[in-house]
């Protein structure tokens, strides 16, 4: 299959390495992988902090970006939620009917990594080896808004070597938020301190998740407190093989 | 909505203070913890429990879709029972009705049941500025009455208190209190028992809420916990009610759907303890001067915005607050209004106006989205929806303000307008990651950035996708 990636504005700037992983992953599995250069933003932190009108561009950009694609896979829960549930409301934001005609079309070809994987191309087996203790924290958008469900769990289970260790209260907010992580600092502090006091009581190396958002906010608390465990996006776990001796 | 929230800090300043008090934490943790896992017992036993939702929701719409003849049908059943009902425009105009109403008894104490629009109005407070006193007879409105403290749970107002607390409240407090009074729960409410009954027995009027108002039938109906509602419902003369105008439901038969999601969502039990239904005056039995006074106080500002509205569907369960993992760290005290946790977030400012005080502006931030109060609301509000909802209309109400904020948003907005921007961009960040980092951290960002690296540190951008997309 001809996959379009949308890498997010975030994981292209802060991340490289989870964009890097998503290709050695969808092309270990025989898809060619395209990155349509002219992509930037999906709006949601526009959008979700109030500036709506300026999330009207970048939403725009997106739909016109992808409008011939025939698969598009992004590695964010959060950024593919923004697409599905509320490209409609900028559309009607934007009093553009022929914009809103341009989401609903492109909505059912966006997929989230997992949902590509598991429900698209019919794989939970990628091929992987990582022979580390890990644990998964379902990020919000993911669980409730997309409603990934065990795909995650799924497709790490089966990853060769590695132990998943399950997380307890594991459905809880990570405090992240977006620009809610900034706004109100101290509660989200606060709730990612409890986060990460659950996460180190699971004796994981490694905490991962499907979105890197809340990955650096729980990375730079973990990095702050010097714990010693690490984040990773799931898709940089699923690219890892076995090197041949 | 106004008087003594107001002056209050904005939420993340009020925030801040509460989550560094850790008795708070660890009260608001247990409590909201136990209840949480109650109502997940007894909702998880109902296999129709979503189709109850989607029933609440439409209950709730189509009551709300044709309010005004909702409310006319009530007004003409209720009085044709012989209550009578009075109609304000806010809280001004509720509580002076109020004030003349207990004035024409004589009485000078009236015995109230828990109640939010009596709250939402300051009703009591409004009442001891005219020398009448109110006495609240839900054990926990009693705590917070007695503490001259803020109520902060709609359901459980004492929840930020544990009970060596409210031991002390009740000994220096409550002028009958037994002597040698310890912290034991059964003590307690020995306690407050004793004390409401002598009230109980001596009042001869009674304020009332109320959860539900039958068009169909011009009923009243209360739901609680305790029996002292039923006490002030039944023992006094005359009975005032203040319902809120959203609380209305077509038909009788409604309720059959409501006493089902109420319960269950709120307190996690299968049925609730004590329900008074009324409609009007009974002859002979019970009060036989009975008032309700009808409050918009904002409300139908707030039903005129299409994605705002579905905050009038609240039933006040309180299973939002129960599983807000904000609330659990702040407490109901830092939304600043009686309606405190993810529906006070957006019905506070809806009643108020967005733009009204910076607490009511600062409430549609007080949230990190993670939508675990939709996913338990039993008239299925899309919590998370309305709160960016009016978001934008807070972001909107400031537009022509410059802010760093605004400066940035609309910066980056310019930076994402094109790809070549925003490779420019990532180049720049990648500089000052080197120039900041340390380790491949950064531990300190300067102005604004402060308020991330105050305690997380950031990764170092290095080379973007996009350029090792482009050398691949």
């Amino acid at each position: 299959m001809k996959v379009a990636l949308f890498i997010t504005c975030f994981n292209d700037t802060v991340f490289p390495e989870t964009g890097k992983a998503v290709v050695r992953v969808l092309e270990r599995l025989g898809h060619s992988v395209v990155f349509p250069a002219a992509q930037t933003c999906c709006g949601q932190m526009h959008f979700n902090t109030g500036y709506q009108r300026e999330a009207v561009p970048l939403v725009r950009r997106f739909v016109e970006v992808f409008a011939d694609a025939e698969a598009v896979v992004a590695p964010s829960a959060s950024c593919v939620a923004m697409v599905r549930e509320f490209y409609g409301r900028v559309a009607e934001v934007a009093g553009d009917r022929k914009l809103a005609r341009a989401v609903t079309e492109v909505q059912p070809k966006v997929h989230e990594f997992t949902e590509f994987l598991v429900d698209v191309a019919g794989v939970t087996d990628v091929g992987a080896y990582f022979p580390h203790k890990v644990t998964y924290h379902p990020t919000c958008h993911g669980l409730r808004m997309l409603g990934l469900g065990d795909r995650p769990v799924r497709l790490l289970s089966a990853v060769r070597g590695l132990e998943l260790i399950d997380l307890p209260h594991s459905t809880e907010c990570c405090g992240f938020g977006g620009t809610f992580a900034v706004k109100n600092a101290d509660v989200s502090v606060a709730m990612g301190q409890d986060k990460i006091a659950h996460v180190l009581g699971t004796g994981a190396e490694v905490l991962a998740a499907a979105d890197n958002s809340c990955l650096m906010h729980l990375g730079g608390l973990l990095s702050r407190g010097r714990s010693g465990v690490r984040v990773m996006h799931l898709a940089e776990i699923l690219a890892h093989e076995e090197v041949p001796a | 909505m106004t008087g003594a929230w107001m002056g209050m800090p904005a939420f993340p300043d009020a925030a801040r203070e509460a989550v560094r008090d850790s008795q708070l934490r660890a009260n608001l943790r247990n409590a909201t913890g136990t209840i949480r896992a109650k109502r997940a017992r007894v909702v998880a036993e109902r296999p129709d429990w979503e189709q109850l939702r989607v029933a609440g929701e439409r209950i709730k719409d189509q009551a709300l879709r044709n309010l005004a003849d909702h409310l006319v049908e009530f007004e003409r059943n209720a009085t044709a029972a012989g209550a009578h009902v009075h109609w304000a425009r806010d809280a001004a105009e509720a509580n002076k009705i109020v004030l003349e109403l207990v004035r024409a008894t004589g009485s000078s104490e009236v015995v109230k049941v828990k109640s939010m629009a009596t709250q939402e109005i300051e009703l009591n407070e409004s009442l001891a500025e005219h020398g009448i006193t109110a006495v609240e007879t839900d054990l926990a409105e009693l705590i917070v009455q007695l503490g001259h403290d803020k109520p902060s749970h709609i359901l459980v107002p004492a929840i930020h208190r544990n009970r060596a607390e409210i031991r002390e409240i009740f000994t220096r407090e409550m002028p009958d209190v037994p002597a040698g009074l310890t912290d034991a729960p059964i003590e307690l409410a020995g306690a407050a028992r004793a004390h409401l009954r002598r009230k109980f027995l001596s009042a001869r009027v009674g304020i009332s809420g109320a959860n539900f108002a039958v068009a169909e039938t011009g009923t009243l109906v209360v739901l609680e916990s305790e029996g002292n509602g039923r006490m002030c419902l039944t023992l006094p003369e005359t009975l005032i009610s203040v319902v809120g105008i959203e609380k209305v439901v077509p038909t009788f038969a409604d309720l059959e759907v409501m006493m089902q999601l109420l319960p269950r969502s709120s307190t996690g039990e299968r049925m609730n303890p004590y329900t008074s239904m009324w409609t009007g005056v009974a002859p002979g039995d019970g009060p036989q001067d009975v008032h309700i006074v009808l409050l918009d106080n904002g409300r139908t500002d707030a039903l005129a915005d299409e994605i705002g509205r579905q905050a009038l569907r609240c039933i006040r369960c309180s299973a939002c607050l129960n599983v807000c993992p904000v609330y659990e760290r702040t407490g109901g005290h830092a939304y600043g209004s009686v309606y405190p946790g993810p529906i006070g977030a957006i019905l506070t400012p809806q009643l108020r106006g967005v733009a009204a005080d910076a607490v009511s502006a600062s409430l549609p931030f007080a949230s990190s989205l993670c939508g675990a109060c939709y996913e338990v609301c039993p008239v299925r509000i899309n919590i998370p929806q309305a709160l960016v909802h009016l978001r934008g209309q807070v972001v909107d109400a400031k537009r022509g303000k410059p802010s760093a904020e605004r400066l940035a948003m609309v910066g980056m907005g310019w930076v994402f307008g094109s790809p070549r921007r925003l490779r420019w961009a990532q180049k720049l960040a990648a500089l000052g990651g080197r120039v900041l980092g340390r380790r491949g951290r950064i531990g300190r960002l300067p102005g604004p950035g402060a308020a991330w690296t105050d305690t997380r540190d950031l990764p170092v951008p290095g080379q973007s996708f996009r350029d090792w997309w482009a050398d691949r």
